[in-house]
């Protein structure tokens, strides 16, 4: 098998692995490679043809693809090679790369770095164990979206949204507006699980209910779907008897959750986080694994493409500075998830740090009037306070490298949430 | 009459594939008629996959020896066929004195019936052979002869092979009436058609008591005995070696944790009498009364990792026993009913039993020439390197990854649209290639499936179905339907 070698090999052609791979290349790295596993760059933001990306890295109200464009033209100018059609079979800890594609075959490449942009996918019904039927019409969001936006096909006609994740908001608005009929979004929770904005202007806007603390208890259709029984569920998500409300639909649309795809993380060996379900990485994006970086939504799930953009800036630069051979922390500080907090990334940082730090995370719950607070044993680094916390949108704090002077590395930094008073 | 068949087989479930494959060797026209739109399509896709040593069944029963008999042939038809199948052992276990006499029981069946290398186990034993057993275990039956088969890939291979010897399968063909004629011969309705044999024989499962009371004054009465289940992901390290049964219960073998052939774990039955034969929806009542015993079997089970739940329907004779052979008072009908458990595991063998038997009374003589199964190629996944580089070399569309979770290529995917028996759904597509079947379940892969059949068969993706009839993918076209909204 042919042996090739690049310093930086990048998996992954979307938003995240674009944005490493150009900050690589600006950082003057010129072996690099990105792999993609689709026919085109761009990775999932080719069918997110509503508006709303770029707001925050371009000022801008841009759609998926012009955002994906920008990021493509400026990989071009840089004369970065991405190589569409390659799968990644599996990463090596020593980084030998082993992919595959109908032109070139099987290869192997040598990387001085990895970058792990696979992104994330779907919660399947099987991960909800949802009783009923297995009959047709039961689609993820994305994969709608898929059909609808990218194939030019209906998949159904009426439609019940299962979860009130942002692609399933987006997909109410989008059935709606292709002459379908969306009945209802039924989400488990008590709050929606996506940006508030999506509930306006994609459920509000269109009248369509959403029904918080519901769920779907059954599913009936024999050869395709006829129809779905919600119910209100208790504070512990067990369905209330006597609560079932029939929608008769053709289409479930299932927006239950992303999960970051780590199949190649876990083939070279990188600790994943059981919170975020992506890799442990510390301040420079780096996995457990040295020299290999991960970054965007297979690192953990965010809620808008400029913040993959900017997570993924980083990690290409740090992945450059790694085969530049400089100098690597070896001491670092933990970070720990305290109360009332999901997930926060990095889960360390190094002792001390030549930029700002900035820790991301989810609020486990919805919080009014609360603080965020991150402190190191009694001293405050950062206090916040904030109308509202929910587990929908992310939240992120920069911490200058000035904060981390003085502080012992015995003890971790901790982000929780202080309650307000409501 | 054009629908003339020597032998009609009702029923394109792993009996009736396994017998129209051994009736392929002789020179006689067979046509199987199936209701679904696929073959395995009833129970036979829809059970625990075990291929049981024969220590259930009571000694003298149809289901003792043909259960034993045919776990004997399983090793070298999947051998031949190219179909996943492992002798991976099974332990059945107990919790209490009560447990340990029925285990003792079960040993003693076990030897009367034939069955080999069976030992009791102490709990110490138990335990380190599967140190993932609950610990309250007391006792346990070791059974090395058990095994674990993909039963949809057996009845895919033997339907393929059947097919490549003459068979002909005609799908969405429900038998719904068989009227013997004064001649000896058969009139079959299946409400698109009628067709015509000399012989026919009834194989069809849920529906074969339904069948057998039109031929027979002798009644039959089918329960339908539905189980639930769920599949886990492939874990990284399997949580047991062997299939974990406990102690058997008036209503089936009880609740099993099993690693499957491609390293699945598989969880359930369960057990509940319905009315409607074809009613294989799961329910949460079932579901919780998999998880309240498998938890007894293995108490760290997390549904994590599910991927699916499943349900199939099994066809319980009051009796209690198979009926194999000819239908009692009506010359030149046969069949199979009430095959369930040990069903699968004894496949092979009824069909032996009955092909035999059919061969005789018709006097058929064997074909000069069989012409040889060409078995699956090996998946992909499985290859090496270099036979992953040659066969790229040979066919670029091995280069091409449908399925990122199960790693199915585009060529697999083209061979099973083109088998003997084709795959014409995203389903049968699935079942035979795994394509949809990993963690994702076809988020990923179910539209570029859908796109390679339509492209393979000619046939628009509006027609494309997820499993035959009505199930249809997709409802119009984006212009059609904006197209509608304007109009009104």
């Amino acid at each position: 098998m042919n042996r090739e070698r690049v310093d930086i090999l990048i998996i992954g052609a979307g938003p995240a692995g674009l944005a490493a791979a150009i900050a690589a290349r600006e950082d003057g790295i010129s072996s690099l490679l990105v792999l993609e596993r689709e026919a085109q760059p761009g990775g999932i933001l080719r069918q997110c043809i509503h508006n709303g990306f770029g707001l925050h890295r371009f000022q801008e109200e841009l759609t998926g693809p012009e955002y994906a464009q920008r990021d493509i033209d400026r990989a071009r100018e840089l004369d970065i090679p991405i190589e569409c059609g390659v799968t990644v079979l599996s990463v090596s800890a020593d980084r030998v790369v082993t992919c595959v594609s109908p032109t070139h075959g099987l290869r192997q490449i040598e990387a001085g770095a990895v970058i792990l942009a696979m992104g994330c996918r779907e919660r399947p019904r099987g991960a909800l164990c949802t009783p009923g039927t297995r009959c047709a019409g039961i689609y993820s969001a994305g994969t709608a979206q898929r059909f609808v936006n990218l194939e030019g096909f209906m998949p159904g006609k009426r439609v019940v949204i299962l979860g009130s994740g942002d692609i399933g908001l987006i997909m109410a608005r989008r059935m709606t507006l292709q002459g379908a009929k969306v009945l209802a979004c039924v989400e488990i929770m008590p709050y929606s699980s996506g940006l508030n904005r999506n509930i306006v202007q994609c459920l509000q806007d269109y009248d369509i209910p959403l029904y918080l603390s519901h769920t779907v208890t059954d599913i009936q259709g024999r050869e395709r779907l006829e129809r779905v029984i919600v119910s209100e569920v208790d504070a512990r998500r067990r369905p209330i008897p006597g609560t079932e409300m029939a929608f008769d639909c053709d289409t479930l649309l299932l927006s239950v959750g992303l999960i970051p795809e780590n199949e190649l993380s876990e083939s070279a060996g990188v600790q994943l986080s059981p919170t975020t379900s992506g890799a442990v990485v510390s301040d420079s994006f780096e996995t457990s694994v040295p020299g290999v970086f991960a970054c965007g939504n297979v690192l953990h799930v965010h809620d808008l493409v400029d913040h993959v953009s900017d997570e993924s800036f980083q990690a290409g630069h740090a992945a450059a500075a790694f085969v530049r051979g400089e100098p690597r922390a070896e001491r670092w500080f933990r970070v720990e998830d305290g109360e009332g907090i999901r997930g926060c990334v990095p889960q360390k940082i190094q002792l001390c740090p030549s930029a700002s730090v900035t820790l991301m995370f989810r609020p486990a719950d919805v919080f009014r009037n609360a603080s965020v607070v991150i402190s190191c044993s009694e001293r405050e680094l950062v206090r916040r306070k904030a109308m509202i916390f929910t587990p929908g949108e992310m939240a992120s704090y920069s911490l200058k490298p000035e904060c981390f002077q003085g502080l012992s590395e015995t003890d971790p930094i901790v982000v929780r949430i202080e309650k307000g008073v409501d | 009459m054009n629908n003339h068949s020597d032998i009609l087989i009702a029923g394109g479930g792993v009996v009736g594939c396994a017998l129209a494959r051994e009736l392929s060797r002789y020179a006689c026209s067979v046509t199987v008629l199936e209701q679904a739109w696929d073959v395995a399509e009833g129970a036979s896709k829809a059970n625990s996959g075990i291929v049981h040593a024969g220590y259930d069944a009571a000694p003298g029963t149809l289901k003792a020896r043909l259960n034993v008999e045919g776990a004997r042939l399983y090793p070298a038809l999947c051998a031949e066929l190219g179909v996943p199948y492992a002798q991976c052992g099974a332990l059945v276990i107990g919790f209490s004195k009560e447990d340990e006499v029925t285990l003792q029981e079960l040993l003693d069946r076990g030897l009367a019936n034939g069955v080999s290398g069976m030992k009791m186990l102490s709990r110490a034993e138990a335990l380190s052979l599967e140190p993932n057993l609950n610990p309250a275990v007391t006792c346990a039956l070791l059974v090395p002869t058990s095994g674990i088969v993909s039963p949809y890939e057996l009845t895919f291979a033997l339907a393929d092979d059947a097919t490549l010897n003459g068979v002909s399968f005609r799908f969405g063909e429900t038998v719904q009436a068989v009227r013997p004629q004064a001649d000896g011969s058969f009139l079959v309705e299946t409400g698109r058609g009628v067709w015509s044999s000399d012989t026919f024989v009834n194989c069809a499962g849920a529906s074969s008591a339904v069948l057998h009371n039109q031929l027979s004054d002798l009644s039959l009465r089918i329960i339908h005995r539905r189980g639930q289940y769920y599949l886990l992901d492939h874990p990284a390290h399997p949580p047991f070696q062997r299939t974990i049964f406990q102690c058997p219960s008036r209503m089936g073998k009880g609740v099993l944790v099993s690693p499957t052939v491609h390293g699945n774990v598989l969880l359930g039955p369960s057990a509940e009498d319905i009315a409607d034969p074809e009613d294989t929806a799961t329910t949460q009542s079932g579901l919780d009364s998999v998880m309240e015993k498998v938890r007894l079997t293995w108490p760290q089970v997390s549904l994590r990792t599910n991927i699916t739940n499943f349900s199939g329907v099994r066809a319980h004779e009051e009796g209690g026993d198979f009926i194999i052979g000819p239908v009692s008072g009506c010359p030149n009908a046969y069949e199979a009913v009430g095959i369930e458990s040990p069903g699968l595991s004894s496949a092979p063998a009824i069909a032996r039993e009955l092909a035999g038997r059919i061969v005789q009374d018709r006097n058929l003589s064997r074909k000069e020439q069989v012409l040889p199964f060409r078995k699956p190629a090996i998946p992909f996944r499985e290859m090496d390197p270099d036979a992953q580089q040659a066969a790229i070399r040979d066919n670029p569309q091995y280069g091409n990854i449908i399925c990122r979770c199960e790693v199915i290529t585009e060529a697999e995917i083209v061979a099973a649209i083109h088998r003997p028996v084709p795959a014409t759904s995203v389903d049968a597509v699935k079942r035979r290639t795994r394509a949809g079947m990993g963690r994702c379940q076809g988020g990923f892969c179910s539209p570029r499936v859908a796109s390679i059949l339509s492209r393979e068969t000619g046939i628009s993706l509006l027609e494309i179905t997820k499993n035959g009839g009505n199930s249809y993918l997709l409802t119009g076209t984006l212009t059609e339907d904006a197209d509608r909204r304007d109009r009104t």
